[in-house]
């Protein structure tokens, strides 16, 4: 079957965002004083075992930005006709988990519905819970449920177990050769932790993950794992699919926020004067608006702009997905001032040091200046903020979701999924499986994000260094 | 005489580094042991470790420390802090930050009194008083009341020594006191130190790294090398002759009056302390050392009123005095390179809403300057009294407010700056802020050519090279940052920056004062190799009278924005005549004896530029004023066709 693909605003803009960490890591390999806080990063445990776990959640939200339409299967060759829903490889690799929808809500790994139906049981119409249509349907009574979850995990388990088990050898033998020793000798020092990096502990994150990750799959196999929504939609996969938005949010509204942060925030400190005076009552004036208020007259615009020109846009994803990216725009339009404040303190320190008054006795030009003396040395705080900030705008979209101004409600978000959860947490018994999964997913995101930007945050502290 | 602090075998350690290492020795009541050497050197973390308050990480792994008999180390935390200020107190470096600065400095020293001598209300006040008055601040009771940011740099410092006395301590320990101080207020404040040292019969700790200092004050000396005690003895024995081969070179590395000669340097630097040691510490640097040096290290040995330890000690030829190097005869006088008349930089004082200019800070104020070429002109006077301003004028880093600049012969103007900067330079004071650190060195050596366009592109690399060379740093020192240099490598890159461009004139801004007594000598003589060689000439600005007559060739003393005298360099320092030249020359601190006789000192601080004194400025603080300095300022007056001074009682007479 052929595709067309699809590629949308924010999927653009993450591959370039792609490119430029790649372009940022090429540039750090290559400068001493940058590459020595990184590595020291990566020596130790906690922001590696972080590491590992935000590089799973990136390569879900990578999958899931690679988008396409599917040619109809009855469209005349010479014109193609395709559908409207657009998909995304994660969608292609999750396979059955999309399509298998039940009815409404259904608690996680159950069997019957969550609401009572009328059910035919040997031609008598009685009350009662119906099966479900895929969870649990492989099994033909209730009683086999518990030894079929019991015998799922324990597969999926063993299934992790040997993977990794797998991996870890290949990397030994690899390892191993590359460093002229015997492979024996390689555990020996992998087992004392003397191979200077944190291998032990990212051996034991990479298995865990890998269990977690082959448990899931034969679970997800057979039931819901995190059960249903009220359209009777996986939640696991609503909660999958709301990876990406997470990051785009995290990452795309940074993408914003830094040439505005950068540029004014230096300039101001440099310049000083009424350059300074001009760039700070814009920003104090931006800071007295409710930043709540400004998103969410910024999205209703983009509202109402969306349904007035509905031929823009061809498919609903199109439109949700430029209501995601006008929601970062805003967002990063507002957020901007913390760190061109705290840039323009630090240009302010910078700009009467030595060095900047010995290159203004060259007469070197000011932009020139900016580029290689006041910028490479407020660089760290930069990076320090964006990693800080990464989880901030990952809670920020749950809250602006969860009041309405937030993503489209079309769109998979862990903020639409508390929204949809808000209202039947009040019924008996409880629907708590949607607010407890994108609990679930923000809390593991935003942890790695944490522990990650501590490790970062120590690393380039230059009181820590002595303690190192 | 009593011993009062007793240390003994005190090794102290931060991390691996043993920054303090078996150091013992003892501090009688009413007597000052100085502890003497190079920064890096643990003599402050020596003093940290007698208070219990060394830095995270730090911790003491052996010996005693003894104060009256009693253990401090032993001491739990809490009898700790009575200690602390009670009978054992600190002075730091610098006042400003060792003084809180929201808090009054009555209420500090009030904090002090009511800690450790219950004192408070009405009996705190008239102590705290009666404490300025010991210290010799002027109006004590008005200063209790002042924040410490509307005092001066002087007067903190004795608000400190106020703190420090509240607690009637019995040792008193004073780390580098008057470092951060101007030679007249140092010497003020080394006064006060000594009168109350004799009065309250406290032992004391005197921690410097300046040899000066050292002579005027101390009664015993101990000098400390890499985190041991190489040689202790009385003063009188220790100046007479120092026996360790690196105290001996301190003393050589000093510039001293009537020195022309090049001054002698120790090669490398202080060692990493976080490497094991074999054999004597300082042998890797020391010309004297033998293999038994290398291989074992010594143990202390005893001459007369002396210990040492030195395997060599005894053996080595008597300390060779520096024959007076004669003065390459003064030659024709040159071409002037750079002249300057009338400079004037003045601040706008902003006031009010509308920001307003209601005065001036008349930071440089009529000041006229020649240079000739291959020759330098010292630029002398206290901190504040606008010499930095002249140099960075010069250079149109601050705008000049009036006056003419002409560089050999040509005017400069703004529209052609690039001019100027082709043919002057400048080195600046701090090597560490003065480098960006996230430049390699051959970056920082281009930066220079490429922004004036000096010499082709492709041959810019290999100039970069040859300056490397020209000051002394190692071929492969360009792919490096500057991080991986010492204090007086990173001031060799900064001047190899200057003279990337060729400059005929080096404007020099203190360039030797954050550095070590050893380092510094050698980039004096530096310095000096450049001027022979390339014939630049150089402005150079500086509160260190030994200095100047060292490298200078002619002088001019500034106060207050004004330059005051102007001279030949040889002249002005051996015969000064202003009152304020010979004041500044009497308070900077001799390691002769003969110098030591009681000289006049300077009272009182440098007036606010904002608003200076009438007619002469130097009027208040001057010992001969009569009424007619205090009508006009006094018109310059040649002693000599080279020699010129404003001072009313010069022209009487």
């Amino acid at each position: 079957m052929s595709v067309q693909a699809v590629v949308l605003w924010t999927d653009a803009l993450i591959f370039l965002l792609l490119a430029a960490g790649a372009g940022l890591v090429w540039t750090i390999r290559r400068k001493e004083h940058l590459r020595a806080p990184w590595a020291a990063v990566a020596q130790r445990p906690m922001a590696m075992a972080a590491a590992l776990v935000l590089a799973v959640f990136v390569a879900i939200g990578l999958l899931d930005s690679l988008h396409y339409r599917e040619r109809l299967p009855d469209s005349p060759a010479d014109a193609p006709q395709y559908a409207v829903e657009v998909l995304s490889v994660f969608d292609a690799l999750m396979g059955d988990l999309r399509t298998q929808k039940e009815k409404t809500y259904s608690a996680p790994l159950a069997m019957q519905l969550y609401a009572k139906e009328f059910v035919e049981h040997d031609g008598v119409t009685v009350r009662d819970y119906p099966r479900l249509v895929h969870g649990g349907a492989h099994l033909a009574d209730a009683a086999a449920r518990q030894p079929d979850i019991a015998r799922r995990v324990a597969v999926g388990l063993a299934q992790g177990l040997a993977a990794s088990l797998v991996a870890f050898a290949v990397l030994a033998v690899w390892r191993a050769r590359r460093a002229g020793v015997a492979a024996s000798a390689w555990l020996a020092d992998w087992r004392a932790g003397r191979l200077g990096w944190p291998a032990r502990t990212l051996a034991g994150m990479a298995t865990l993950l890998a269990v977690l990750g082959a448990v899931l799959v034969q679970l997800a196999d057979a039931y819901h794992v995190f059960g249903t929504d009220k359209v009777g939609q996986d939640v696991l996969y609503i909660g999958l699919k709301s990876i990406r938005t997470g990051l785009v949010i995290g990452t795309l509204t940074t993408l914003v926020t830094l040439p505005l942060a950068i540029g004014l925030g230096i300039a101001a400190g440099y310049f000083r004067g009424w350059v300074d005076d001009v760039i700070q009552y814009v920003y104090t004036v931006l800071n007295s608006i409710p930043g709540v208020l400004l998103i969410a007259a910024a999205v209703l615009i983009v509202q109402v702009y969306i349904e007035s020109n509905p031929e823009r846009f061809d498919t609903a994803a199109a439109r949700a997905d430029i209501r995601l990216l006008a929601l970062c725009v805003i967002m990063g339009v507002t957020s901007w001032t913390g760190l061109a404040r705290l840039l323009r303190g630090e240009t302010l320190k910078l700009r009467t040091l030595d060095y900047v008054e010995a290159a203004r006795a060259f007469g070197v030009t000011h932009t020139r200046i900016l580029g290689r003396h006041i910028f490479p040395n407020v660089f760290h705080l930069v990076l320090i903020a964006i990693v800080l900030d990464f989880s901030g705008l990952v809670l920020a979209e749950a809250v602006l979701s969860y009041v309405g101004v937030g993503v489209d409600p079309t769109m998979y978000s862990w903020g639409n999924m508390i929204n949809g959860a808000r209202l039947e947490l009040a019924r008996e018994p409880v629907v708590w499986w949607q607010l407890g999964a994108a609990f679930a997913f923000m809390f593991t995101l935003v942890l790695a994000a944490n522990l990650f930007a501590d490790g970062v945050r120590d690393a380039f502290d230059p009181r820590m260094e002595r303690r190192r | 005489m009593k011993t009062l602090l007793d240390v003994r075998g005190l090794v102290t350690a931060i991390g691996g580094a043993r920054v303090v290492d078996g150091v013992s020795f003892q501090v009688a009541a009413g007597e000052t042991y100085a502890l003497l050497g190079e920064s890096g050197c643990g003599k402050s973390m020596t003093a940290l470790s007698l208070m219990r308050l060394l830095p995270d990480g730090g911790r003491i792994d052996a010996g005693t420390v003894e104060l009256d008999g009693e253990n401090l180390l032993a001491l739990p935390e809490r009898a700790m802090r009575t200690v602390r200020g009670g009978r054992m107190a600190m002075i730091f470096q610098e006042p400003m930050l060792a003084l809180n600065p929201v808090i009054k400095v009555g209420e500090q020293i009030g904090e002090a009194l009511a800690l450790h001598r219950n004192l408070a209300g009405e009996a705190a006040h008239d102590t705290a008083r009666a404490l300025l008055d010991a210290v010799g601040v002027p109006d004590p009771a008005r200063r209790l009341d002042a924040y410490p940011f509307e005092l001066s740099g002087g007067l903190r410092q004795r608000m400190m020594i106020a703190m420090a006395l509240a607690g009637q301590p019995r040792l008193l320990i004073a780390d580098e006191p008057t470092t951060a101080l101007d030679v007249t207020i140092q010497a003020q404040v080394l006064e006060v130190l000594r009168a109350l040292r004799r009065e309250r019969q406290m032992g004391m700790l005197l921690i410097t790294h300046d040899l000066g200092v050292v002579a005027r004050n101390a009664d015993r000396v101990g000098v400390m090398y890499a985190g041991e005690l190489l040689e202790e003895g009385t003063r009188e024995a220790f100046f007479a002759a120092p026996q360790h081969p690196y105290s001996r070179m301190l003393f050589a590395a000093l510039p001293r009056p009537g020195d022309g000669g090049r001054l002698a340097t120790i090669p490398g630097q202080v060692p990493r302390l976080d490497a094991a040691f074999t054999g004597c510490r300082f042998a890797p640097r020391c010309p004297y050392a033998v293999a038994r040096c290398r291989a074992e290290s010594p143990g202390w040995q005893t001459f007369g009123a002396q210990r040492v330890r030195c395997h060599r000690a005894g053996e080595l030829p008597a300390a060779e005095m520096r024959a007076p190097g004669e003065r390459p005869a003064a030659a024709l006088p040159a071409a002037p390179l750079l002249q300057v008349d009338g400079l004037k930089v003045h601040f706008p004082i902003r006031r009010g809403l509308l920001q307003r200019t209601v005065g001036h800070l008349r930071a440089v104020d009529d000041v006229s300057l020649v240079i000739e070429a291959g020759r330098t002109l010292a630029l002398v006077g206290e901190s504040g009294c606008g010499k930095t301003t002249v140099g960075k004028a010069l250079l149109h880093l601050v705008e000049p407010s009036a006056g003419r600049i002409a560089l050999a012969g040509e005017t400069v103007t703004a529209a052609r700056l690039d001019r100027l900067r082709r043919q002057a330079q400048m080195v600046f004071q701090d090597p560490f802020s003065s480098l960006n650190p996230r430049m390699r060195v051959v970056d920082i050596l281009l930066e220079g050519m490429e922004a004036l366009h000096v010499g082709e592109a492709a041959q810019r690399g290999a100039a970069a090279a040859r300056l490397l060379q020209q000051v002394g740093l190692p071929d492969d020192a360009g792919e490096r940052y500057p991080h991986a240099f010492s204090g007086g490598q990173r001031q060799r890159i900064a001047i190899a920056r200057a003279l990337a461009v060729s400059p005929q004139l080096v404007i020099c801004d203190e360039p030797t004062s954050a550095l070590d007594v050893s380092v510094q000598a050698q980039i004096l003589n530096l310095l000096k190799d450049l001027q022979d060689e390339l014939g630049i000439a150089y402005l150079f600005i500086t509160h260190n009278l030994a200095v100047v007559e060292y490298l200078a060739h002619r002088v001019a003393v500034m106060y207050l924005g004004r330059i005051v005298e102007s001279g030949p360099a040889t002249e002005v320092l051996r015969g000064p005549r202003h009152p304020y030249t010979q004041a500044l020359v009497a308070a900077v601190p001799r390691i002769d004896a003969a110098a030591a006789a009681a000289t006049p000192q300077l009272a009182g601080d440098q007036p606010s530029p904002i608003n200076p004194p009438t007619g002469c400025h130097f009027h208040p603080r001057c010992p001969q004023a009569d009424a007619r300095c205090r009508e006009s300022y006094p018109d310059a007056r040649q002693t000599n066709a080279a020699h010129w001074v404003r001072c009313h009682m010069v022209a009487g007479e």
